[in-house]
C-alpha cells in the first residue's frame, strides 16, 4: 500500500510517501512528480519519514527526473528515510545523486543557504 | 527448514511475497536491515520475472523455496516463462542509468550487491534462479 499526499510550505512543494513502493504502485509516484512539474514546482521536498519500502521500480522513478530537473533548475531533495530505507539508496549510490536530508529543517536549512 | 510460497504473476502479488518473506526470516539470524535488502533482492528477481518473462499474465505462477543449510539462506527461484539469465546481464552504469531515464536495470543491480551468490539455469523450461545470502555471525 502507498500513500501519497502534497501541501505546500513557502517554496517548497512537499511530497509525503506514506507506505510500499514497488512494481504494482511506482506510477503512482511517477504521477504525483509529473503533476508537481507541470503544476510548477521548483523546489521538490519529498517526506519519506513513512516510506517503509521502496524496491527499483521506485528508485527508478526518482532516478529517471534527475536529468530532467538538472535541466530545469528544479531542486528535488528527499528528508527522514528510514535507516534501512536509505541503506537501500546508498548501495545504489543514489545518496550521491540526490540530496538526502536527516529531517525537513536540515534540508530547509541547506536550500536558504545555497 | 524449507518454506515454500507460489507467486501468481502479478505486481499486485509482491507485497504478498515481502509478507511471507518477512514471516519466514524472523526465525534467521540476520540484522533488520539485512532481512529488509534480502526480501528486496528476492522481490527484485520475482518482479522482473513478472513483468519481463511473463507479461503480468496472473495464470502463470513463480515457485519460491527458502531454505537454510549450515551457514546460509538459500532462495530458490523457479518458474516456466521465458529464461531470464540474471548472470549475463550486463549491469548498467548509474549515470547511464540516469541519462537514459530507464527505469530497469537497478533492481539487478541491487540483487547482486546484497546476495552473496547468484546461480542460475535452465532445464527443459524449467528456470532456476538461486540466491544466497551467508549469516554473518
Amino acid at each position: 500500500m502507498l500513500r501519497l499526499e502534497k501541501s505546500k510550505e513557502t517554496q517548497f512543494d512537499i511530497l509525503t510517501l506514506l507506505g510500499e513502493v514497488d512494481a504494482s504502485n511506482s506510477v503512482i509516484l511517477d504521477k504525483a512528480i509529473q503533476e508537481l512539474v507541470e503544476s510548477g514546482a521548483k523546489h521538490i521536498l519529498v517526506d519519506g519519514q513513512g516510506l517503509e519500502y521502496i524496491s527499483s521500480a521506485g528508485l527508478g522513478v526518482f532516478m529517471s527526473y534527475l536529468e530532467d530537473f538538472n535541466d530545469q533548475g528544479i531542486w528535488m531533495g528527499i528528508f527522514g528515510l528510514p535507516p534501512r530505507v536509505y541503506e537501500v539508496f546508498k548501495i545504489l549510490g543514489l545518496d550521491q545523486l540526490i540530496p538526502i536530508f536527516e529531517d525537513k529543517s536540515a534540508a530547509i536549512g541547506s536550500l536558504n543557504e545555497a | 527448514m524449507k518454506h515454500n510460497f507460489n507467486i501468481s504473476c502479478q505486481t499486485s502479488a509482491l507485497s504478498d511475497l515481502r509478507t511471507f518473506l518477512q514471516r519466514t526470516l524472523a526465525g534467521f539470524s540476520l540484522s533488520d536491515t539485512e532481512k529488509h535488502q534480502v526480501t528486496l533482492a528476492v522481490e527484485e528477481v520475482c518482479a522482473n520475472l513478472i513483468i519481463h518473462s511473463h507479461g503480468c499474465n496472473p495464470k502463470d505462477q513463480i515457485q519460491l523455496e527458502v531454505k537454510d543449510s549450515n551457514e546460509k539462506l538459500i532462495f530458490e527461484i523457479t518458474d516456466q516463462g521465458s529464461a531470464f539469465n540474471i548472470l549475463e546481464y550486463e549491469v548498467p552504469d548509474l549515470k547511464k542509468v540516469m541519462v537514459e531515464k530507464r527505469k530497469g536495470g537497478l533492481g539487478i543491480i541491487l540483487v547482486k550487491k546484497i546476495m552473496d551468490e547468484i546461480e542460475f539455469e535452465s532445464n527443459n523450461g524449467t528456470n532456476t534462479c538461486r540466491l544466497v545470502k551467508r549469516f554473518r555471525s
